[in-house]
């Protein structure tokens, strides 16, 4: 999230599209009753179907499932068109200004740079024409041809409310008056809040979904705002922790980068990452991108770590590519990889094309199972009947289930979907034999570490090197695991403005990442995380509620990455002279020698209006991108492409050309290409989906999420179930080219059939939770059905659109 | 569920004797705002977790709701009803079902069991299951079909409103359990008060009949609803427009009870008279009567569960 969970509360319209936050966060969605009903807030529903978030909708307008680019592209021409958007804020705080390249095009689906043998794209004729300055040329008139503005009119021309209600189903009426809703906000005073989950992640084009989301919300000036942002609502408790911590396999700590097999050398890895700024006085944050990197060596090899071995640079691993979950399953299938560790994770269950999974695992020659429940995953090759049909005698895999804490055993930090770090202690002794995950993790390590003492290796030098500080080194405690992450100082750090000042002494825990260096004086192990355990104290265990504002950013709770800021560019709450675009916006102001209010301020803090200083402070521009030129996979504009299965023929917004039918920058594996249904086989659009009642695979583990939602259920429109003759109750076979489940069928007025160009199209709702272990009654997993194709940026799998047929069982 | 706690009692079945009447105890209610509330169950697993009952896991038959209806393990469930409005737009009401509290309980009136059930002078009304006799009266007498015959020891079953809870200062395990603050709980008059201020909020959405369920028919009730509509209640999975004791009861427990009183009276007066007159009568020719004031005509029929 931009902003956070309680600042829902300021919004004056809240979007709910891509997600359903009443069904998958109740929790979180308090705030949205909250803004109904202290702020006259009103709720917009975008959604195929009519959720548990949409009961309390204002309004309410359907969508064909995987269409949302088209849908938004046309709010961005209804914004453009009618010139209902924020023009100053776009003028002094977004890129529209600036001027693309002569060689930049577009023509019926594809970018220019378009290589089809490698479906892929080289983004050079998407930068910014460059001036004789050495800054990107920008039209403070937004009218240049080639400005972004001018740019996206041209781009988004095709995105008429009759397109939208061909492509997405929406009627006009429906569409307009989201249109008139979302519009509403473009004034100073106004704002809205997207709020956003799997939604909008899980499609193969999920990132750019976002990003559609983002320009609008740019185009609106909602961004910085309190009651503004994009919020994404995350999945698991911890999961916005996992992606801080870079458990990603091109991701280091703290969004720092992995280097790929061609950056051999240090000062051009370096050199890429620091970006520059590409306008004049702007921050450009990640110049410190040198500082970030040599403190994160630094914490994890110590002394090992010099500047002559370039800061044991060596020692990181080099990608020949991405090794996401879908890569990794597709190297077992070829055979090619054959050892896996699970933690905390039921891929079975959780991936796509269940088959393949199975197939993958079977072909390895040992499987790690470190949970703390017997997950499908762990029982793969075992028969489970009609549910789990395999042959555990032709099955060679051994599987190692190793027993481990859950969250209630343990202590430690949660970082929320508000990017707050909140300090938990455990509540009860875990059972029987389970071990922390640390504990099993440093068990392997150090079993692995004397190993190689033993025996020697290949390559020893970065395991033999590790940093291992902890007290306990068989079991790293949670404390000093997280004061190894916000880091400390490892010699004196004076003051580089006086030095006679001395900013912190050696061995002292670090207060923020300012004080970070690039000459191994520094180490932390999450740079965002510099701050959460301060010579202070642990600060993630702060629980003052105090609110002197009255607007909710309570600084006293728990931690915030970064620097406790709680409203992400917040500096873009002001107007240019400094002043808040809303009365009642008190985040930050100029007061007349520096920047305060109730947040913490992001820009520096004595950076006076008159300089310039935009407050996009991540970005080289110092302004918000609503064209970006380099780092999105399929284009430096969100445009509409088909669900990998789709239920109709043609993708409108490009029609006839074959290779925009879908992203056409999205992997897709050859043999996976062979699983996709046609729409003649496969007639029905279907979307996964969660519900209240259950978390994920884990809970049909617990009686009374069993008992609130027992059995394995599909959502069926009552014009379909009447077509096919469907009862409600039935049992019903939903099949997809992938595989089959049997469930009941819950026939309802809330999925409607949606005309798209004359093709009438249907939707099957198909919740995840069910599997062949635990307590609720044993279902088929329904990611049987789905197709392993990802986002072309994040590889996040598709499940939420693709396309199957049914009948009664 | 129990009346060892502090609250005192205003009313017990099947009984004569005065209620304590010193101690001032204001009245509770428990408000229900329907435009609120997202289904998601978190007070239906309250109410299994803070009462210690687990119903059994079943099966899905076609809707959200699970389980499927009340039961001596199910005290509270949410009733799931998809309504379009004579203007085509789709609502999905969403109603915590469970017992409303009546001011004027029909349980309890209809009850034959002496203290089965009890009436706090805060309102709530509570089965005390040590004095339950399960003759399923209460279920009769229930305008709402709430009470529930446990097949397991045959004892009537329903909602507390967590007396034990609210005897020490607590709220009922639903409120504290509900996340979007659907559910909400305080002096029957503080909840006037709040359902005013948000049926003000749904009329400024558009909702022109929005309104509070607080049926006088029975007397007011301590569970009481915001509807959207207050002006058709029956849309929300049926709940009565016009709940009143069923007429049998009340006319047996309310008009007629004097007179009936008065016809006992007479009775051992005549009897009396009889027996200094005429002398004893013989055992067989007693007349046992088909109801007194403890045993209704209706008393034992099956209980609808």
């Amino acid at each position: 999230m931009t902003n956070h969970w309680v600042d829902i509360k300021n919004a004056d319209v809240v979007l709910i599209m891509g997600g359903n936050a009443a069904e998958a966060h109740p929790c979180g969605f308090k705030w949205v009753t909250e803004a109904k009903a202290h702020n006259k807030a009103r709720l917009v529903v975008v959604d195929p179907r009519f959720t548990r978030s949409a009961a309390l909708a204002d309004y309410y307008a359907p969508i064909r499932t995987g269409t949302d680019i088209a849908f938004l592209g046309g709010v961005i021409k209804y914004l453009l068109d009618s010139g209902k958007y924020q023009k100053e804020y776009v003028r002094n705080y977004t890129n529209a200004g600036f001027v693309v390249n002569a060689g930049y095009g577009f023509d019926n689906g594809i970018f220019s740079g378009y290589d089809p043998q490698k479906r892929s794209y080289d983004p050079a004729s998407w930068a910014y024409e460059m001036g004789p300055d050495g800054y990107a040329v920008v039209d403070p008139t937004l009218e240049h041809p080639r400005c972004v503005l001018q740019v996206m009119k041209r781009h988004y021309a095709r995105y008429t409310p009759e397109m939208v209600q061909k492509v997405c189903g929406t009627p006009p009426e429906a569409f307009l008056k989201v249109c008139e809703y979302l519009a509403s906000t473009g004034v100073p005073g106004r704002v809205m809040t997207i709020l956003y989950a799997l939604g909008w992640t899980q499609h193969s084009q999920g990132a750019q979904m976002i990003r559609t989301g983002a320009i609008v919300q740019l185009l609106l000036g909602n961004i910085g705002l309190p009651g503004g942002g994009m919020n994404a609502l995350r999945g698991h408790s911890n999961i916005q922790g996992l992606t801080d911590l870079g458990l990603l396999s091109n991701a280091l700590p703290g969004y720092l980068t992995l280097a790929g097999d061609k950056e051999q050398d240090y000062e051009a890895y370096i050199a890429k990452r620091t970006l520059k700024p590409l306008r004049p006085n702007q921050t450009s944050y990640w110049q410190n991108y040198p500082k970030f990197h040599v403190s994160l060596m630094k914490a994890w090899w110590g002394k090992a770590a010099t500047r002559e071995n370039h800061w044991a640079y060596d020692y990181l691993p080099k990608l020949d590519r991405l090794y996401d979950v879908l890569q990794a399953f597709e190297l077992m299938s070829q055979g090619k990889m054959n050892g896996y560790i699970c933690q905390g994770f039921n891929p079975l269950a959780a991936f796509p094309d269940k088959a393949k999974i199975s197939a993958g695992l079977a072909q390895l020659k040992f499987l790690v199972v470190i949970d703390p429940l017997a997950t499908e995953t762990s029982e793969f090759w075992k028969n489970y009947g009609e549910f789990n049909d395999v042959e555990p005698s032709k099955i060679a895999t051994t599987v190692f289930r190793l027993p481990c804490t859950c969250f209630a055993e343990e202590e430690g930090s949660l970082t929320n979907s508000s990017r707050w770090l909140q300090w938990h202690w455990k509540g009860a002794e875990a059972p029987g034999a389970a071990r922390g995950d640390a504990e099993i993790i440093a068990g392997l390590f150090g079993r692995l570490r004397a190993l190689y003492a033993k025996e020697g290796g290949a390559f020893p030098d970065p395991i033999r090197d590790l940093t291992w500080p902890y007290k306990v080194g068989e079991s790293p405690s949670a404390e000093d695991l997280a004061r190894e992450f916000n880091g400390k100082a490892l010699a004196d750090l004076a003051d580089p403005k006086d030095a006679g000042k001395l900013l912190a002494r050696s061995g002292e825990q670090l207060a923020s990442f300012a004080m970070l260096r690039d000459d191994g004086s520094t180490a932390s192990g999450c740079w965002i995380y510099c701050g959460a355990w301060t010579q202070a104290g642990n600060q993630m265990a702060r629980r003052d509620n105090a609110d002197p504002w009255n607007d909710g950013q309570t600084l006293g709770w728990a931690w915030a990455w970064p620097v406790n800021r709680r409203i992400l560019y917040n500096g873009a709450s002001v107007d240019p002279a400094g002043k808040p675009w809303s009365p009642r916006s008190h985040l930050t102001a100029w007061n007349g020698s520096a920047w305060a209010g109730s947040d913490v301020p992001d820009q520096r803090i004595d950076a006076a209006p008159d300089q310039h200083v935009g407050p996009f402070i991540m970005t080289a521009e110092g302004v918000a991108k609503l064209f970006v030129p380099s780092g999105m996979a399929e284009g430096p504009l969100p445009e509409h492409y088909e669900p990998f299965e789709s239920p109709v023929a043609a993708n409108l917004l490009s029609p006839g050309n074959p290779r925009s039918f879908s992203n056409p920058a999205a992997r897709l594996f050859a043999g996976d290409a062979a699983r996709l249904g046609k729409p003649e086989q496969f007639p029905y659009a279907a979307t996964t989906y969660r519900l209240t009642e259950h978390f994920h695979y884990w809970t049909k583990h617990a009686h009374i999420p069993a008992v609130l939602q027992p059995q394995q259920f599909v959502e069926i429109g009552s014009d379909l179930a009447a077509q096919k003759g469907i009862a409600n109750g039935a049992r019903v076979k939903v099949w997809s080219k992938r595989g089959y489940i049997v469930a009941v069928a819950v026939v309802t007025r809330r999925i409607k059939a949606m005309d798209c160009n004359g093709t009438t199209v249907h939707h099957i709702g198909i919740p995840i939770h069910w599997g062949f272990k635990g307590v609720a009654n044993a279902g088929y997993l329904a990611n049987t059905l789905t197709p392993f194709v990802g986002d072309a940026n994040t590889q996040t799998p598709e499940f939420k659109s693709f396309t199957v047929n049914i009948e009664k069982a | 569920m129990s009346s060892l706690q502090s609250l005192d009692i205003r009313r017990r079945s099947a009984t004569t004797s005065a209620s304590p009447s010193v101690r001032e105890q204001l009245s509770v209610a428990k408000l229900i705002d329907i435009s609120k509330c997202i289904g998601c169950k978190a007070c239906q697993s309250a109410c299994m977790e803070w009462n210690d009952v687990r119903d059994a896991i079943g099966s899905n038959v076609g809707v959200y709701d699970n389980p499927p209806d009340l039961s001596d393990k199910s005290w509270t469930v949410m009733r799931f009803t998809e309504h379009e409005t004579e203007a085509g737009r789709l609502e999905w009401l969403i109603r915590k079902d469970g017992c409303m509290h009546c001011a004027d309980p029909g349980c309890l009136k209809a009850c034959p069991a002496p203290g089965a059930i009890v009436q706090y002078a805060n309102g709530i009304v509570d089965f005390i299951e040590e004095n339950c006799i399960g003759c399923g009266s209460c279920v009769t007498g229930c305008p709402f079909n709430v009470p529930r015959i446990s097949k397991a020891d045959n004892k009537a079953y329903k909602c507390t409103l967590c007396s034990d809870r609210v005897a020490v200062g607590l709220e009922p395990a639903c409120v504290k359990s509900c996340p979007t603050g659907a559910i909400t709980f305080g002096t029957k008059e503080a909840m006037i008060d709040h359902a005013a201020e948000r049926v003000a909020d749904l009329q400024e959405r558009g909702y022109a009949q929005a309104g509070l369920y607080d049926p006088q028919g029975v007397g007011g009730t301590h569970v009481m609803y915001v509807l959207q509509h207050a002006d058709t209640p029956e849309i929300y999975h049926g709940l009565p427009a016009h709940p009143r004791i069923s007429a049998l009861v009340a006319l047996w427990k309310g008009a007629l009870k004097p007179l009936a009183l008065a016809a006992m009276g007479l009775a051992v007066l005549t009897g009396f008279f009889h027996y200094v007159t005429v002398g004893p009568n013989d055992a067989d020719a007693q007349d046992g009567g088909d109801g007194d004031d403890d045993h209704p005509p209706d008393a034992g029929r099956p209980a609808r569960i």
